[in-house]
Order: structure tokens, then sequence, then C-alpha cells
């Protein structure tokens, strides 16, 4: 029984022939490879631990375009650990609301409030906090960026989870518990690879996502205080402060390369494994790659393979045993009381909670202060709107074009997901400098910032949704000789829609976490600010002023979650019925 | 009940589910069987019968609202371990091969891996996939991929296989052609289970694999009754007790308030073929509609066009098709050169056709003119043909039957009822006033 999916059966594999020469140039190739890893990580590992004691010694950025890479590879680690991270969140959060009546009842709708959360917004809180933890080392930092990186990851791949472990056939669940295999078993047999699919490519657009927080959080004033933690982000800040527009080029560069060589070295070959997992049993293409060609070509992972088994089977079968199914399972009592009770404390503790919070604003900054931040909140919320109709007014013409044609989703998909990882926040300073040479108010300006980073969600989507329009139904209107319009009327807009909803949620919660960052920027000593609740958290993170942090992050929640419930949620509704192409 | 002798008994049966609006659905009721040792016993029953319901509880795998499932004689608690099941989507993990599916069973077990591979290569073998072991089952048909849930529920060996619509995803030709071999491994007598417990709703499938056949109702689902299949193994489809077998549970199921008891004996069961029970106005109704609609229709199809239930619209169709007007295959009926004439002749015509028919189709009716010829006074008590009927019918059935019968002769012109004295008369005699 294979827990190894790199593994290819012996008799469909070409390359089990024991003759072939020990050591090819393939074993050459992975053998440098995983050195090279594990001296990266090393080294940039140590550095984590040198010696930080604020304010008198703050490690400081340098501009020498040389120091890029150390940079970069620092940065890179942190995304890492905060994926680590975040998949292990996911997995304790997102099996417990699965697998537990009770859990998920708190569970999902508190994971659903914390998506919508400006993450932003709390890096004052966890900065910090996570110094106060780590005294006198630059850990402290390190953990508070890593913790940001964290929760922009971690919701959606929990989401992807949950919904995995939910749709799992009834039938397989079945075979699963009549055969009695074990929790380990059924973890590892059914429940992990039923999900792969999902978690990989969420975590692949979560991780793209994280470079934004990443970007945001190495150079973070809080309470009056600038804090730099050595990285790329940090590279990119000192390079504005600086003015330094040559840093700032070679900052853009290295991260392309950065999220070009992950894609090729980790998610690429993540995404071929995981496609051998697809539940539909309909034989299909296999997904081919170079780097899963090379390791499966070589022997030396063969060898490391064959020593490793016997140990791996002895742990998968110690796992399973601990892990049995009593042989007789005492009938599960659906106690209605019990369910009572606890539906009454839960809500209990949620009025309890809520009464706290709106007491603590009150009493600090009075209702005057919150219809002032409500006032804004409406102007950022009026922000994302005008964005997103631009936005779709521009990208779906183009999605749909390329959706349509084959050849022209091939070249540009991969570009697409680049422009959707790269750290819009890095593409700032242009802008920042294009407006105060022409003049132009932060209240219009924040606007293309917010799109800079999130309407790569709509045009992604709608390349999908146009592929995803059966060639029949285009040959129909073609056939029946639709114009151009009605054909946007009566085939692409109702087949698009679902998938234009799906991308459109996600830019709006883009847009809305970054309105943190983008209403209030800087060039130099210049600094811009629009009118808005995103402007409005970012000042009172600066100066540490609590009770509007929590007035501001609190609204913005309700904002967002408000928009999901009423708009977004009955569209959804819409697209899953009315417009579902089957 | 509980004894040695038996494998797997349901006591008293019940499953409720609470419904989203408060209240209960009852899925099942009442429902008490068993399965002896050596013996095939299928589960027939429409949807909505709780027929797989009652196989997960069985299974263990639902915990029924009521009554207890025994393992010889031993209640169980939590999914039984003297049964495999084979699923009707098959159920298998897709990112495994071929042979790690079949051996997933054993391996939850703890069976040491050369042992689980012999195991698993024999039933491979067994079920015709030697040399597809390293196959994932995306690489299979569809007919070769249930042929895997087979060999994962063989592996275990247990004392009863379940088979949850084994063949209904499959296509006629694979579900006929694994359904022979399944039934061969088992006439060979190197099935290994010691019974078979097969839920359908395949009428001629429980006929050709099973020993008994247990006829569940629906709303809620329980027992009607249980039908012994007594043929020989191999059944063949064209042997006269076969066709004579499917014939009656047809019509059993085809009417929800007939007893099921034992097909009567082939003699007497052509002279009392059981009328359907339906009115001459509904046979005639639908013969016109299906000839105004090109003389043949998809049966569900027109249904759902006269907003009837499918098992209100089938006796006028078993009628239809008894009287000769009709005939129904795969689903459609057609209508015949004797069904086109009464649906479109005028009033009196078709009082004419209908008795031609009658006359050759229902020989009991023949009896009935006879009987009324022989009289002096030209008439006969209902008791009198009462008495007939119940040799072939339970007491309610006869009444129906009867009932069914004076619609029918009336209709004919063949006969007169008195309701108020419960006689027939002949019809060219004049009533008495």
């Amino acid at each position: 029984m294979s827990l190894n999916f790199w593994r290819k059966s012996a008799e469909f594999s070409p390359q089990a022939d024991p003759k072939r020469s020990a050591l090819a140039l393939a074993d050459l190739a992975v053998g440098l490879g995983i050195l090279t890893l594990l001296y990266v990580v090393s080294r940039v590992g140590a550095q984590s631990l040198v010696k930080f004691n604020p304010p008198d010694i703050v490690p400081s950025v340098s501009l020498d375009p040389r120091n890029l890479p150390n940079y970069a590879a620092r940065s890179t680690l942190r995304m890492f650990i905060a994926l680590g991270l975040s998949t292990l969140f996911t997995f304790v959060y997102g099996y417990a609301a699965a697998r537990s009546r009770r859990a998920e009842r708190v569970l999902v709708p508190m994971l659903d409030i914390l998506q919508s959360i400006p993450v932003l917004g709390f890096l004052s809180v966890t900065v910090t906090a996570f110094i106060a933890l780590f005294r006198g080392s630059l850990l402290g930092l390190e953990a508070a960026s890593i913790f940001a990186i964290f929760t922009g990851q971690a919701w959606n791949m929990t989401f992807s989870l949950y919904q995995s472990l939910r749709s799992v056939p009834c039938e397989l669940e079945e075979m699963v518990e009549l055969y009695r295999l074990s929790k380990w078993e059924r973890f590892t047999r059914l429940e992990l690879p039923a999900s792969a699919i999902g978690l990989v490519w969420n975590g692949m657009m979560s991780f793209g996502g994280g470079w934004f927080f990443l970007a945001a959080s190495e150079a973070i004033s809080v309470l009056n205080r600038q804090y730099t933690l050595p990285g790329i982000g940090s590279y990119v800040a000192a390079a504005i402060a600086a003015m330094d527009f040559k840093a700032l080029g070679w900052a853009i560069a290295t991260m392309i390369a950065l999220i070009l060589i992950i894609d090729q070295l980790f998610w690429k070959p993540l995404v071929t494994l995981a496609d051998r997992c697809k539940l539909e049993l309909s034989a299909g293409e296999e997904r081919r790659f170079w780097l899963v060609d090379l390791w499966r070509s070589a022997s030396l992972p063969r060898y490391a393979g064959q020593l490793v088994e016997p140990v791996a089977r002895r742990l998968d079968r110690l796992l399973a045993q601990a892990t049995a199914v009593p042989a007789k399972v005492p009938p599960k009592k659906v106690s209605r009381t019990g369910d009572r009770v606890y539906n009454a404390v839960l809500a209990l503790v949620a009025a309890g909670l809520l009464v706290a919070a709106v007491r603590f604003v009150l009493a600090e900054v009075g209702i005057g202060e919150v219809g002032h931040a409500a006032l804004l909140g409406l102007a950022t919320g009026s922000r994302v709107i005008a964005l997103l109709v631009f936005s779709t007014l521009v990208w779906t013409p183009i999605g749909v074009a390329i959706g349509f044609s084959p050849r022209l989703a091939r070249v540009s998909q991969p570009v697409v997901q680049i422009l959707a990882s790269f750290p819009a926040n890095f593409l700032f300073p242009f802008a920042t400098l294009g407006f105060i040479k022409l003049g132009l108010s932060l209240n219009w300006g924040s606007m293309l910032l917010m799109a800079l980073g999130s309407q790569w969600y709509l045009l992604f989507n709608v390349i999908g949704g146009a592929q995803g329009i059966p060639n029949d139904l285009r040959e129909m209107a073609a056939n029946v000789g639709l114009r151009r319009g009605r054909e946007w009327r009566s085939l692409i807009g109702p087949g698009i829609f679902g998938s234009w909803v799906t991308g459109a949620i996600t830019a709006s919660g883009g847009a809305w976490n970054a309105s943190i960052v983008s209403e209030l920027v800087s060039w130099g000593h210049t600094t811009l600010k629009a009118a808005g609740l995103g402007a409005y958290i970012s000042e009172a993170t600066a100066k540490g002023d609590w009770p509007r942090i929590v007035l501001g992050v609190g609204l913005m929640s309700v904002f967002v979650v408000g928009l999901n419930r009423l708009v977004w949620r009955p569209l959804y509704g819409i697209a899953g019925t009315k417009y579902r192409l089957e | 009940m509980n004894g040695k002798s038996t494998l797997l008994a349901a006591e008293c049966i019940a499953k409720t589910f609470p419904l989203p609006a408060g209240g209960e659905q009852t899925v099942l009721e009442e429902v008490t069987f068993s399965i002896a040792p050596g013996e095939v016993v299928a589960l027939l029953g429409r949807s909505g019968s709780g027929k797989s319901t009652l196989l997960r509880i069985l299974a263990g795998l639902i915990q029924p609202s009521g009554g207890q499932v025994l393992v010889k004689g031993t209640p169980i608690e939590g999914p039984n371990s003297s049964v495999a099941m084979v699923f009707q989507s098959f159920a298998l993990l897709p990112w495994l091969t071929v042979q790690e599916n079949a051996e997933l069973g054993l391996y939850a077990r703890g069976v040491p891996k050369e042992v689980r591979e012999h195991e698993a290569t024999v039933v491979l073998s067994m079920v015709g996939l030697e040399g597809f072991a390293g196959a994932y089952p995306k690489e299979l048909s569809g007919g070769m991929r249930q042929r895997v849930g087979f060999a994962r529920a063989f592996v275990m060996k247990p004392d009863v296989l379940m088979m949850d619509e084994p063949f209904s995803a499959l296509d006629v030709l694979t579900a006929e052609n694994l359904r022979g071999e399944i039934s061969d491994l088992w006439e060979r007598g190197v099935f290994p289970a010691r019974s078979i417990l097969l839920v359908t709703h395949n009428i001629e499938e429980a006929v050709l694999l099973a020993d008994r056949i247990v006829v569940l109702g629906a709303n809620p689902g329980s027992i009607r009754g249980e039908v012994r299949v007594d043929m020989a193994r191999p059944r063949g489809k064209k042997e006269p007790r076969f066709i004579a077998l499917v014939d009656y549970i047809y019509t059993v199921m085809t009417n929800p308030q007939a007893p099921v008891g034992e097909l009567p004996s082939a003699a007497r069961s052509d002279r009392f073929p059981m009328l359907p029970h339906a009115r001459v106005g509904g046979i005639s109704g639908l013969l016109e509609i299906v000839n105004d609609r090109g003389g043949r229709e998809d049966l569900p199809e027109l249904a759902e066009s006269l907003r009837l239930e499918v098992d209100d619209l089938l006796p006028a169709v078993d009628a239809a098709v008894l009287l000769g007007f009709a005939q129904v295959a795969q689903g459609d009926v057609t209508i015949t050169d004797a069904g086109r004439e009464f649906a479109t002749a005028g009033v009196h015509r078709s009082h004419q056709i209908f008795k031609e028919q009658l006359l050759k189709n229902v020989p009991f009716v023949s009896t009935v003119i006879e009987a009324l010829a022989q009289k002096k006074d030209g008439r006969i008590g209902k008791d009198f043909l009462l008495d007939i009927l119940d040799e072939h019918f339970s007491a309610s059935e006869a009444e129906r039957q009867f009932e069914t019968l004076v619609d029918w002769g009336r209709y004919a012109q063949l006969f007169e009822y008195d309701r108020d004295e419960e006689r027939l008369y002949a019809a060219e005699e004049e009533i008495p006033s």
C-alpha cells in the first residue's frame, strides 16, 4: 500500500530497469539540488537568531543589490514557514469542523469572519505581542511577519479542506467504515488524497497572496516606532524612503525571479502529484512536469526510498494500530437537550463579546466617532464597488477572448498567475510618484492601487469560466446566428457568471484588505492620504490608538461580512442554480 | 428465528428520520427477516421502499430507530464485520491500484503483506482481473471497476456478501455479462461468501440470482411478502417458469395493494391471470392518448404528462396489455391494431371490440358466461364467483378481482350486475322490473 505518490507503480514504470547505471545525470542534478537547498536554509535560518534589542539595536537594510539574494532567501523562508503553519492549522481546524457537528457550528462561522477581517489592521497587535514574547531577539519580528502571512493563507486553505472533507462521496465513507479502516488509514487513504487537489491549488493561490502581506509586514511602523525586518519587503520600503529607482527595479526583478523559481520547483511538482488524486474516475492525460520526471528517472531517490520504506511501513502500521476503531461502537446518542444547552451557551458567549466590544468602543471614542468611521467605511466601500465595476468592464472581454482561444490561454495563463502572485505594493511607489506629478488626489488614485492587486482574480476566473462553456453551445450560437450582443446576453454572460462571482468575491475581499495600505502612501517624505476606512485603520495603527484600531477593524469586518451576506451569497445561489452549466 | 441456522437476522427494524420542518419521516417499519447459510436473498422494491437503508442497517452502517440486527444470534454494535459490501458506485479509491483497492479490507485487519498479496491475487483472478493488479481504476472500464469492487468484497470471505444494486451503474450488456459470471461462481460452489443479500429494483436480476425474493412496499418501507424462486440453476430467461415468475412479480410490483405470496402453479395461473385493477374508462383514456401521440409513448413520460404516479398508471397499462390492446417493452407502451381500433371506434363498435378482446384473453369471463347460460334463471350470485376466485386469490384480492370483472363485463355488454341483490344477469335478458 503506497503512501508514496512519487513512486510510479512498478508494472507501468519504464524506468524500473535495475541494469541502468547507478548514478546518472539525473542523480547529479537531484543530489546537488537537495544539498543547495539545505545549505541555503541553514545559512538563512541562523540569521533570525541575531541580537535585536529595540530601540538601541535594530537591523538595517542595505540598498546594495548584492544583498538582495540574501534578503529574498530570508523572505522566502518566512513564506514557507507560514505555509507550513497554515497547513498544520488547516488540518487541525478544518478536520475538527468537518468531523464534529458541534465544533462545526462554531468553527465555520468563525472562519467566515476570520476570512473577512482585514489582516493588515492587526499587524500592530501582533507585532507588539510577539516582540514582547521574544525579548532581545529578532525572532519576535520574524514571528509577527510570519503570523501576518499565515493569516493571509490559512483561512482559504482551511475552507478548502473543510469543503473537500464534506464532499467525499458517501459510499466511499461507508466503505471505509465497513472495512474498519483506522483513523490514520482513513486520513491517509481517503481524506488526504480526496482533498489534495483543492488544498494544493488553494495553497498556491494563498501563497501568491502571501507576498503582499510579507511586503507589508517586513517594514512597519507600530506605536510610533519603525520596525524593519531584513527581507525583500523591507528592501522595497527602504528604497521608497530613499527614492531609489534603481534599487526598486532590482527588487522587482528579484521578486519575479523568485515567483518563477518557487512555481517551478515547488508548486508545479505538487500540482502534478495532486493531479493523481482526482476523485472522478474519468481517464485523462496525466499531467507531466520536468522536475517530477527528473526525480522519477533518478535512482538516488529510489535508493533512499528503499531505505526509508521499511521504517515508513512500520510507522504506518503503528499509527494504524494506535488509531484503530474499536470492535464495538456504541450507538451515538443524539441528545436534543444537549444541543439546546450548547446553542444557548454559544449565543450567550457571542452576545457577551458583542456587548463588550460595543461598550469598549463607545466608552473610549463615543458614538460620533463611530458615525465618522462608518462614513469613511462607505467611502472605501464605494471605491471597492467602483473598482469591481471597472475591472469587470476591462477584464471580462479580455478574459473571454483568452478563454475561447486555447492557444492564447496556454500562453497567457502562467503570465496572469504570476501577475496575481506579484505583490502589488512593490508597484505602489511608481503609482504614488505618478499621482504626485499629476497632482491626482489619492481619493481617486487609491482605487487604482487597490485594483493593482485584486483585479487578477477577476481575470483568471473569467478565463476559467469561458473555458468551461461547452464548445457545443458556442457552435449552436454561431449556428442560429446569434449576434455579438445577443451571444453575450444569452450564452457568454450566463456561462461565466458563476466564475465571475467567485472572482469578484475574492477581488472584493482583497480590495478591502488592500485599502489599508492603499489609502495612505508615501514617496520619500511626501505622504498622500485618502478619506477612507483603510487610512483610518492605518493611522490608528501607527499611533497605537487601540480604541480606533478596534473600531476600524471591527467596522471593516462588518462591511465585508455584510456585503458577503447581502450581495455575494445571493449571487452565488443564483450562479449555482440558474446558471449552472451541466 | 435467531438460532444457529441464520447468519443474519433483522428483528422488527424501524427507521425514522427527523424532518427539517419538524416531525419525523418513517422510512422503514416493522421489518423482520433472516438469511440462512447458503441462500441468495433479494430485497426487491421500488425507489422509496427503503431497501438501501435496510441494507445499511444490516451492515451496521446506520443505526435503526427500533428493533435490532442479529449476527448468528448476537446483536451488532457498529459496523457488521461478518459482511462485505459491493457498492452501486463501486466506491474505489482512485489513487490506489487495483491490487491495493482489493487488499484494503485485509490491510485494515492488519494481515501480513505476503498473505494479503496472495489473497488479493486469488480473488483478482476469480473476477478475471489477472494482469491488472498494478493498474489504476481510471484505466479500467466500468465493468472492470465493479469487478474490483467484487474482489475487494470477496477477499474478506464474509458470511454474507451484500450487493447494493451492483449492476445498475453499468450498461446493459456489461451488466448482463457480469451478472452471469457472479451467478456462475455461485453455481460452481466457489463463491467466497456463505450467503448473498442483493438489493435491486430489477425484477429479472432478482429472479435470475435469488432463491428468495423479499418484496418491499413503499411509504413507509415494509415487507409485503416473499416469493420463493423454485427453479434449478442455471436459469434461462426463456424458461416458462422464469417468465411466469417475472410476470407475477411485475404484477405485484405494479399493484401496491396486491398481496404477495407464492406464484400459483402454472396450470391455474393460465386460467386466472390476475386482472389489473383498472376501470375501462382508464384503459380507453390511456389508449386514446397513446394513439394520439403516434401509438408509442415512454411510460414515465406518460405518467408525467398525465400527472399520475407510475403506480396509478401501471394498472391501466397492464390491463391494456392483458386485453391485447397494447404491448410494453423497455419502458415504452406501444398500441396494437386492436387497441388502435378500440381507441378510434364509435361507442357501439368499441363495446364490440372490448367484448371480443375480453373473451379472447380472459378465459375466466367465458367461464362466467357459460355458468350464466347453464342457469335456468340466467343469473348467478356474487358468492358463487367469489368462491371460485378465493381458490386463487386472497379474500380481499378476490373481492377486487370481482369488482374489476364486473366493470369489464358490463362494458362488454356480456352481463349486468345488480348491486343490491349481488347478482349477475346475462346481458341479453331484460332486467326484471
